[in-house]
C-alpha cells in the first residue's frame, strides 16, 4: 500500500514537469495531495506488533509484558517467564473456551491447542470474543486471526475436529502426546487441558483422552439457565474423575444428561461466561506458575453470589477402566509420596528452628506443651468417638472391581452382517 | 419408563438386551458388542416387519461398524416421509449414547441441533444412561428416534417446512 502510493505519487510528479500545458498543473498538485492523504490514512491502519525474544520487567509503555512481570517485584509469582513454557489445550471455543484462549494469550502462555468443529454465527454475539465480521468462518480460524494479532509471541495450533468421534479423538489423542514443543517435557506434551465443552459426550471423550494419558485437566461449565457455572481441577487417580462423579449432579441434583445444549434453546450471558472463563484461567496460573490455592472445585451461584468449594476423591467404583487405572497407581504411589511429605515438613521444620524467633527474652518466657502426648491422636479425622463406627471402609488400599465377563458366542460377524442386509433389502 | 404407551413398552421388551460394556477403541470386545448390537437390530426389525409396522433401514458403513446410515421414514395423514438416517458410535460408547443425525431436516427445527442431530436430551439419555450397557442401537432407535419422528415430523407437515416427495415434485414442474 505504502509502497504504491509512493510510486503513484512519483508518477504524478512526472507528468506534472512533463505537461507543456500549465493550465493542468493546479488540478495535478490537488491529486497529490490527496494521494498524500491517503498515506497518511494508509499509516493509522492497524499495526501489527513483533515478536518479543525476552520477557522483560521494563516499565516503558511499549513492553507487554511489564505489568505482568511486576507480579514477580510484588511477591507474588517467583518466576513469571516460566509461562512461556506451557503449553494449554483448549477443547471448546465457544462463550467460555475463546475467552480463557484469549486471556491466555494475553498473558504470554508459550501454546495453545485449538479444538472446535463449529462455525461463528450470528446467535453467538451476545457473548465475549468473536466479531461480527467473522461469522461464517470456523471458531478456530476466527480465534487464530484474534489471537495472532494480539499476541504473536503465542504458538498456536488449531484443529476442526469433533472430539466425540472415532476419528477426531484420535487426532485429539496423537495432538496431545505430541513433544514437538518440549521435547524433553515429562508425561504428555501439554500442561493442561481446558475443557470448555456445552454437552456431556465431549466432556466424557475429554475424561476419557485424560485419564488413558494421565492428563491433568479442568472442566468448567455454565448451566442452561446462564446464571451459574463452574470449574474443577481433575487430576486422573488422586481426584473424582468426571465419571466418577458429574460435577452438576453433586452441586444442584440435577442429572447432567438432562441439560440441553445451545442450539436447542439454552441462555447465555456474556458476564457469566466471563466470569467463569475468568475463574478456570486463574486456577491454571496458580497451577501452572505455583502461586496461591488451586481449588479443587469452584462454584459459582450468580443469583445469590455464592461461591462453593469442596473436594471430591475418585469413586472406586468408577465406570471408567482407565480411570480404576490411575486409582490403583496413585494408592501403589502412597508410600512414596507420604516420604516426600515427611521429608518436605522435617525440612521445613529445620529452617523454622535454624532461626531463632526472638533475639531477647528479656522476660523469661518460654511455651510449655499443655497436650498429653500419650493421649488419642486429636489430629486425625480418622478417630471417631466410642460406640462410633464408619458405615463403609475408607478407600485407602486399592480393591479391584469384580467384573463379571460376558459369554462369547461364536456367531460370526460377517454372517450377522449379511442377515441384517437380507432382512433390510427383503 | 413411566410416560411411555403401553405398545412402545411391549416392543422394548422384546427387543434382545446388550451384555458387552465396549466401545470402538476396545478390540476384540468390540467386535463382540457389535455382535450383539446385530442381533438386537435383527430381531428388532424383524419384529416391525411382522407387525406391519416397518419403519427404518440402517447398516454399518464401514467394515469397522462406528459409522451407520439409512433411512426412517413415518406416516402423517396416509403419506409417507421418508428421510435419510446417519450417525457415528462415539469414542465413550456406550457410556453415551449415539448422535442421532437426520441431515435432511437440519435448520428446520428447533428439536435440533447443527448437523441435524435430533434432541434426545430429555425424552431418552437418561434412560440410556440408566441402562448403559444393556440398550444399543436397535434401543436408541425405538426410544430416541421413534417418538422424535412421532412428536416433530406432524409439525414439521403442517407448518409447510416439509413436504410430501409427490407434491415437491408437481410444485416444481408446474
Amino acid at each position: 500500500m505504502e509502497v504504491e502510493l509512493k510510486q503513484l505519487n512519483a508518477d504524478l510528479q512526472f507528468l506534472s514537469q512533463s505537461l507543456p500545458d500549465p493550465s493542468h498543473h493546479a488540478l495535478l498538485r490537488k491529486i497529490q495531495l490527496r494521494v498524500e492523504d491517503l498515506g497518511k490514512l494508509a499509516a493509522a491502519a492497524p499495526v501489527h506488533r513483533s515478536k518479543v525474544e525476552d520477557m522483560s520487567a521494563e516499565v516503558v509503555d511499549s513492553n507487554p509484558y511489564s505489568r505482568l512481570m511486576a507480579l514477580q517485584r510484588m511477591g507474588i509469582v517467583e518466576n513469571y517467564e516460566r509461562i512461556r513454557d506451557f503449553s494449554v489445550a483448549i477443547v471448546g471455543i465457544g462463550g467460555v473456551g475463546s475467552v480463557a484462549a484469549e486471556m491466555l494469550t494475553r498473558c504470554g502462555i508459550g501454546r495453545l491447542l485449538l479444538y472446535d468443529y463449529d462455525k461463528v454465527e450470528l446467535a453467538n454475539m451476545n457473548r465475549l470474543f468473536f466479531r461480527p465480521d467473522q461469522v461464517g468462518l470456523t471458531k478456530t480460524d476466527a480465534a487464530v486471526q484474534t489471537l495472532s494479532d494480539i499476541n504473536p509471541d503465542v504458538v498456536l495450533e488449531s484443529y476442526t475436529l469433533n472430539i466425540t468421534t472415532v476419528t477426531g479423538f484420535e487426532t485429539f489423542m496423537s495432538s496431545l502426546k505430541k513433544k514437538s514443543f518440549r521435547p524433553n517435557k515429562e508425561g504428555s506434551g501439554v500442561d493442561l487441558v481446558l475443557s470448555c465443552v456445552d454437552n456431556y459426550e465431549a466432556r466424557m471423550a475429554v475424561n476419557q483422552a485424560c485419564n488413558e494419558l494421565s492428563q491433568t485437566w479442568m472442566e468448567s461449565g455454565v448451566s442452561e439457565d446462564a446464571v451459574s457455572g463452574h470449574i474443577q481441577l481433575l487430576i486422573p487417580g488422586e481426584t473424582a474423575c468426571f465419571a466418577c462423579a458429574p460435577p452438576l449432579v453433586v452441586a444442584s441434583g440435577v442429572d447432567e444428561r438432562t441439560l440441553k445444549r445451545e442450539g436447542v434453546c439454552a441462555a447465555s450471558l456474556p458476564t457469566t461466561m466471563g466470569v467463569v472463563a475468568g475463574l478456570l484461567v486463574q486456577n491454571t496460573l496458580k497451577l501452572l506458575l505455583g502461586f496461591g490455592q488451586v481449588s479443587p472445585y469452584l462454584g459459582y451461584n450468580s443469583l445469590k453470589d455464592f461461591f462453593p468449594t469442596m473436594q471430591m476423591r475418585p469413586n472406586p467404583q468408577c465406570s471408567n477402566v482407565a480411570c480404576l487405572k490411575r486409582q490403583e497407581e496413585y494408592m501403589l504411589a502412597k508410600p512414596a509420596r507420604d516420604a516426600a511429605a515427611k521429608a518436605k515438613m522435617e525440612a521445613e521444620v529445620l529452617s523454622i528452628e535454624e532461626v531463632p524467633l526472638h533475639d531477647d527474652n528479656e522476660w523469661n518466657i518460654s511455651v510449655v506443651n499443655d497436650v498429653e502426648l500419650d493421649g488419642p491422636d486429636t489430629r486425625s479425622s480418622d478417630v471417631l468417638p466410642e460406640g462410633l463406627t464408619h458405615e463403609l471402609p475408607s478407600a485407602d488400599e486399592f480393591h479391584k472391581a469384580i467384573s463379571d465377563a460376558p459369554v462369547a458366542d461364536n456367531d460370526d460377524l460377517e454372517d450377522l452382517r449379511r442377515q441384517l442386509e437380507a432382512i433390510n433389502s427383503a | 419408563m413411566e410416560g411411555w404407551d403401553p405398545n412402545t413398552k411391549s416392543t422394548l421388551t422384546q427387543i434382545p438386551l446388550l451384555a458387552t460394556k465396549a466401545g470402538p477403541r476396545d478390540g476384540a470386545a468390540w467386535t463382540q458388542r457389535l455382535k450383539e448390537e446385530y442381533k438386537a437390530l435383527i430381531t428388532y426389525t424383524q419384529m416391525n416387519k411382522s407387525n406391519d409396522n416397518d419403519w427404518f433401514r440402517i447398516s454399518a458403513a464401514n467394515p469397522e461398524g462406528t459409522r451407520w446410515t439409512g433411512k426412517c421414514w413415518y406416516v402423517y395423514n396416509l403419506l409417507k416421509y421418508e428421510f435419510d438416517l446417519q450417525f457415528d458410535i462415539p469414542v465413550t460408547y456406550p457410556s453415551t449414547a449415539p448422535e442421532l443425525e437426520l441431515p435432511q431436516l437440519d435448520g428446520k427445527t428447533q428439536k435440533m441441533y447443527r448437523g441435524g442431530k435430533i434432541c434426545l436430551t430429555v425424552h431418552f439419555k437418561p434412560l440410556w444412561a440408566k441402562n448403559c450397557p444393556r440398550f444399543g442401537i436397535a434401543h436408541a432407535l425405538c426410544l430416541g428416534l421413534a417418538p422424535w419422528l412421532a412428536a416433530e415430523v406432524p409439525i414439521l407437515v403442517d407448518s409447510g417446512m416439509i413436504k410430501h416427495k409427490d407434491d415437491a415434485t408437481t410444485s416444481t414442474e408446474s
